[in-house]
């Protein structure tokens, strides 16, 4: 109880709070921007968090990007195009449903069915982390090993791409993680000389790379996105209490699709979305009405979309494995701030793991009034001309790249990297894969040579523990299920070819 | 920059053997036989077996399922390409990685205002702007910004040829 008690001392400070409503005010717009995602407007923030302490820092990041992940909404449903990635799986539905002049409804919906999703993550975050917990604290550096090889082949499976192309975009990854001296033997590896490379490429830099300049870069090529016409709303939050009495079953398998996917490394608040909107159509008693404006699927997706995003937090916070690509930035302020993860966290730090939970309450609770001033907002937020936002990104790049180290090599890696995303996007190799493998790289070397020192080049040791067998088992489950996937579909084709 | 599998997937195959090679004439570490020459070697060779199988265009049916979902769910202005204009407009998107790197470049000579304006009018000019919103947006833009980060985060930006009046 005292835990409890330390921990709403921690959030109720002022600078938290305010943290909380100027992050919250700062994701609803990022987040409403087609174009800018919640990972950018979570990438953009981490050189302001630096200054915060880390109870506020770790505040704006939940804040902004719950935010940003609902606001995605707005544009889809107004526009049909969508804010954030996130929307995109239902904003046909969303728009459908302003076509047959409800706007306020599909609003409603992504407004109402995100802060509830994002509440119920948010309670598996609760439920889910403590006795992870208490089993992780039993984990040796084989079975973290086999977690670390575990998260990396679920973010390839779920990607959205070629599983082959994600494995070679996560490899790509590992490899950028291997450059620096933080190796076994303190070697300088791949530095080229260079003394700027001896500490590494630092993940912060990279990832504002991939995730904000590289959406610049696409907006150089892509056309302006049409002005919103001026509209006025009619009561947003009407009939929702009705919607939630009507369509349980939808709400509650979309929070529990959408907290699975969380807690899948690298699988994100997109990926929830397309599954849950998928599901939902296939599971429902008038799949006929999907795609006409019919509520059922926008409930569903848009209370998992935010539903991952707190479930995402669960691998993150005990293992240091992302979640998603907000909690891959996330880890890094996480061990700036000292707080660095791992299951000790809940055992020695309990008020701050209990001031996270509370963060993420509060948060998808003003995320509704905040969210209605947003949606009344929205067409004049949504005509800021896109080369007025789009230069003040590559300035804020510039500058919060310069922040993470006062130096200006960073620059030069978001520019780097800024290009490799954009490259990678293009041909469908799936950027969040690296990413990932850029932050866990240094964490599957170190697991990986710790077991074979200890092991004495032998893998037996590697099995032999019952943990570390199940996981190993899991894992290689990963890999050769896209392989017998190829075989079969190989098979039925030659079947078909031969009849 | 849209590349066929081919070449993505060569590409990778030399990446790998390359970072399989140097990694392998690593040092190791004195009497033991793992050292920082593992974990190159694993992934050098895991880069040159899916660059293989890319560049023999397994797994091409998953992206295309990929794409149509995506196409069937955006607008149409969306996942229409972009005016399918000359050569330059493609190297367009090569602008903002070349202002990263121009302030690199400049921002010691010319101080953080000078420079960040212009980048700002720059991107703005390129992105379609008039100059009567890139001008006011390349004055007003590099204040806030260096008010923020220089005033209330601290980060020294260097003053360079225009100092700044706070």
């Amino acid at each position: 109880m005292s835990t409890l008690l330390d921990a709403f001392a921690l959030v109720l400070q002022p600078d938290v709070l305010l943290a909380i409503l100027l992050a919250s005010i700062y994701g609803l717009i990022v987040g409403s921007l087609p174009g800018l995602s919640a990972t950018m407007a979570t990438a953009l923030l981490v050189p302001v968090t630096f200054y915060l302490s880390p109870i506020a820092a770790v505040a704006t990041i939940i804040s902004a990007s719950a935010m940003a992940i609902f606001s995605g909404d707005i544009p889809g449903a107004l526009l049909r195009i969508p804010g954030t990635p996130a929307s995109a799986a239902y904003t046909d539905e969303a728009y459908a449903m302003t076509r047959k002049g409800q706007p306020e409804m599909a609003l409603g919906i992504g407004l109402w069915f995100s802060a509830l999703g994002g509440i119920a993550g948010t309670v598996s975050l609760m439920a889910l982390a403590p006795p992870l917990a208490e089993m992780a604290l039993n984990f040796s550096t084989y079975e973290y090993f086999w977690l670390a090889f575990l998260g990396l082949m679920c973010a390839t499976l779920v990607a959205r791409s070629s599983p082959v192309k994600a494995i070679a975009a996560m490899l790509l990854g590992l490899l950028v993680a291997c450059i620096g001296m933080e190796n076994p033997a303190g070697t300088p590896r791949f530095t080229f000389g260079l003394t700027d490379l001896l500490g590494g490429i630092e993940p912060i830099p990279a990832l504002v790379g991939v995730f904000a300049v590289s959406e610049v870069m696409r907006a150089m090529l892509t056309p302006e996105p049409p002005k919103l016409p001026y509209r006025r709303f009619g009561s947003i939050l009407k009939g929702q209490l009705e919607l939630t009495r009507k369509y349980v079953k939808p709400q509650v398998r979309g929070n529990i699709v959408g907290i699975i996917i969380g807690v899948l490394p690298g699988a994100g608040a997109d990926m929830a979305a397309w599954v849950s909107y998928a599901m939902s159509k296939r599971l429902s008693k008038e799949p006929e009405k999907f795609g006409t404006g019919h509520p059922e699927g926008l409930i569903e997706a848009g209370a998992s979309n935010n539903a991952s995003l707190a479930s995402g937090w669960v691998p993150s916070l005990l293992f240091g494995i992302p979640g998603d690509t907000i909690t891959a930035i996330a880890i890094g302020v996480l061990y700036m701030k000292g707080l660095n993860p791992g299951p000790t966290l809940f055992t020695e730090r309990a008020s701050s793991m209990y001031a996270l939970y509370i963060i993420f309450i509060l948060a998808n609770i003003i995320m509704i009034p905040l969210g209605l001033i947003m949606i009344r907002m929205a067409s004049k937020v949504l005509r800021a001309p896109r080369a007025s936002v789009m230069p003040v990104i590559v300035l804020m790049c510039a500058v919060g790249a310069f922040a993470t180290g006062n130096n200006l090599f960073a620059v030069l890696v978001v520019a780097a990297f800024g290009a490799i995303g954009f490259v990678m996007d293009r041909n469908g190799y799936p950027v969040a894969a690296m990413v990932l493998g850029i932050v866990m790289g240094t964490m599957v070397e170190q697991s990986l040579v710790t077991s074979l020192i200890k092991s004495d080049g032998s893998i037996l040791p590697f099995f032999s523990r019952p943990v570390a067998a199940i996981l190993a088992a899991m894992a290689i489950a990963a890999v050769l299920w896209p392989v017998a996937f190829w075989l079969m579909g190989l098979m039925r084709r030659g079947q078909t070819q031969r009849v | 920059m849209q590349l066929s599998d081919r070449v993505t997937g060569l590409f990778l195959i030399a990446l790998g053997g390359v970072a399989a090679y140097a990694g392998s004439r690593l040092p190791p570490v004195p009497g033991q036989q793992i050292g920082p020459n593992v974990f190159p070697m694993v992934i050098g060779a895991g880069l040159v077996i899916c660059g293989t199988l890319i560049a023999a265009g397994v797994g091409r049916h998953f992206e295309e399922e990929a794409e149509a979902d995506l196409a069937a769910h955006s607008a149409p202005e969306a996942a229409a390409p972009a005016q399918a204009g000359s050569q330059w407009h493609g190297l367009m998107a090569l602008l903002p990685p070349a202002l990263l790197v121009f302030y690199v470049l400049a921002v010691d000579r010319l101080g953080f205002l000078a420079t960040a304006a212009a980048m700002v009018l720059a991107a703005s000019l390129a992105l379609g702007a008039r100059l009567r919103l890139a001008i006011p947006l390349a004055l007003a833009a590099p204040p806030v910004v260096h008010l923020l980060f220089a005033k209330l985060l601290r980060v020294p930006l260097p003053a360079g040829l225009i100092p700044t009046p706070w």
